[in-house]
């Protein structure tokens, strides 16, 4: 990523000048101090009866948007990180929606590194997901790494419907090497046909009470989810258990109660091992 | 309200088939995570945060009167692991049968109907609170001390503890089981405007991983 000093060019939105397609009046608190920023960035494929197309692709603030190829039906988008955030206090945001029978895959180029900002106010980090009938999206961004002193509120809130397909992981890093953590929250929530599938909140770093203990995270530093959803998983599946008694980590895969979907949980030492769980686990994913 | 009444559902005598369960602790007994007074202190106090907060969230809502279906399929979408669903449902099939014996309801009825399966135990414990003359944060009480209870309980016999450590863990974790429960009847008391999604979804990918792990095992003292 490059440095802060960037930070400086972008300034937020002045106040009282909201952008033109400004998140919702929930998300859209003041800034906590003048350097934060806000930032909403948008990413809508469609299909045009041939091929995905991509009729909005804008960025915002740290998060520039590429094109990254188009191979078949399917659409690819890059976000790359055009500065250090989040930081304390920042409020950022990404719109993606994959329309009635486009196919968008969206991936960040680096990990997103959460850091102590100018204050110790929280930052938030919204990612909306919505995908439309028959359409499929994939969001597999790189690692969160919450850094010594960050204090991050993330939620990712997905709206399928009935016929769409998903496939989202996420993975959280706790501290960079050697450090101990920031304070980390983390809401999924996943609707499908109207239905809650899936309500996750995790709360990690001082000063939430009991987390890296044994009922939680026992020591592990790594810990992420693959949540896959679509109509050809309305098969009965049994759990798969990996890594079991092993010291690299363990996870299971395992289907949802309210409609088609597989999850994979994983806690790992580090992000190999446990980007290692999550790829096996969704090669067991996979209808053979 | 009646104080007794709390005090009957909260009891581990109360015959719901609570004693039947560890609360994850039998597993992490099993890979030497808690092998001490210490170590299950810091377990009941991860699982009381976790799963307590939000089995409490599910209490205090039915308590209060929501759409007992509803709250059921809240429970659903809070519980990834598949084992961990069977078991709340199953609690909830047993705490079903305790409740006609002492507070029986319409309400229950209807959800039993509804979930011939068996309701998810949090579900059914807040419509027996319900039914009792409880309040919502009494039924969230009673569901968070029993996160941390469980496992106390289930350590003893698992480690040979001596029952007077496990008593004093859940009395040093008294003031946060208040808390939980308060902040768990609060998010109920929001149900109304907000819906479902007020109630609190806290979880531990240790307890979901280490649950299914647990069903598989063909050898166990407690069911889960």
């Amino acid at each position: 990523m490059t440095p802060v000093a960037q930070r400086a060019e972008r300034p937020a939105d002045p106040p009282g000048a909201p952008p033109a397609d400004a998140p919702p009046a929930d998300v859209q608190e003041p800034p906590a101090h003048p350097d934060a920023v806000r930032a909403t960035a948008h990413i809508r494929a469609a299909h045009n009866g041939r091929v995905t197309t991509l009729p909005r692709l804008r960025g915002d603030g740290p998060f520039h948007l590429r094109r990254v190829r188009t191979r078949g039906n399917s659409a690819t988008v890059g976000i790359i990180g055009a500065m250090s955030a989040p930081l304390g206090g920042d409020r950022l945001a990404l719109d993606i929606i994959a329309e009635e029978g486009a196919e968008l895959e969206v991936t960040t180029a680096a990990a997103t590194l959460a850091l102590r900002g100018p204050t110790t106010a929280a930052a938030t980090y919204d990612v909306r997901l919505t995908a439309g009938e028959h359409a499929h999206l994939r969001w597999l961004p790189q690692p969160l790494i919450s850094a010594a002193g960050s204090n991050l509120r993330q939620t990712c809130t997905v709206e399928l419907a009935a016929t769409a397909r998903l496939v989202l992981r996420e993975e959280q890093l706790l501290g960079r090497a050697g450090e101990e953590p920031g304070h980390l929250v983390s809401r999924i929530l996943v609707r499908r046909a109207g239905r809650t599938l899936l309500d996750q909140q995790a709360a990690y770093g001082h000063p939430e009470p009991g987390w890296d203990g044994p009922a939680v995270l026992d020591g592990h530093r790594a810990v992420g989810q693959l949540l896959l959803v679509g109509p050809e998983l309305a098969v009965h599946r049994d759990p798969v258990l990996l890594g079991e008694g092993s010291r690299d980590g363990c996870a299971v895969l395992a289907p949802l109660a309210g409609g088609p979907a597989l999850l994979a949980t994983a806690v790992a030492p580090t992000s190999s091992t446990l980007r290692t769980l999550l790829d096996t686990a969704h090669a067991h994913a996979l209808p053979r | 309200m009646s104080r007794a009444a709390l005090l009957l559902l909260a009891d581990g005598r109360f015959p719901a088939g609570g004693h039947a369960h560890s609360g994850g602790v039998e597993a992490a007994v099993a890979r030497r995570a808690v092998h001490d007074t210490a170590s299950l202190e810091a377990f009941c106090r991860g699982r009381l945060h976790t799963t307590g907060l939000t089995t409490a969230g599910l209490s205090a809502a039915a308590a209060a009167g929501h759409d007992a279906l509803l709250l059921d399929d809240a429970a659903d979408a809070r519980t990834p692991a598949p084992a961990l669903r069977a078991v709340s449902r199953r609690l909830g099939r047993q705490m079903t049968r305790a409740a006609r014996a002492t507070f029986p309801s319409a309400a229950l009825e209807r959800l039993a109907a509804h979930r011939p399966q068996g309701a998810h135990q949090p579900v059914v414990l807040g419509l027996t609170a319900r039914a009792a003359g409880l309040t919502p944060v009494d039924a969230a009480h009673a569901a968070a001390y029993e996160s941390a209870g469980g496992p106390a309980t289930a350590a003893v016999r698992l480690l040979s503890l001596d029952p007077l450590d496990a008593s004093r863990v859940l009395a040093r974790l008294g003031v946060e089981t208040d808390r939980v429960a308060t902040a768990a009847a609060d998010a109920a008391a929001r149900v109304a405007a907000e819906g479902v999604d007020a109630l609190p979804s806290a979880s531990s990918p240790l307890l979901d991983i280490t649950g299914e792990q647990h069903a598989a095992w063909t050898v166990r003292l407690f069911a889960s």
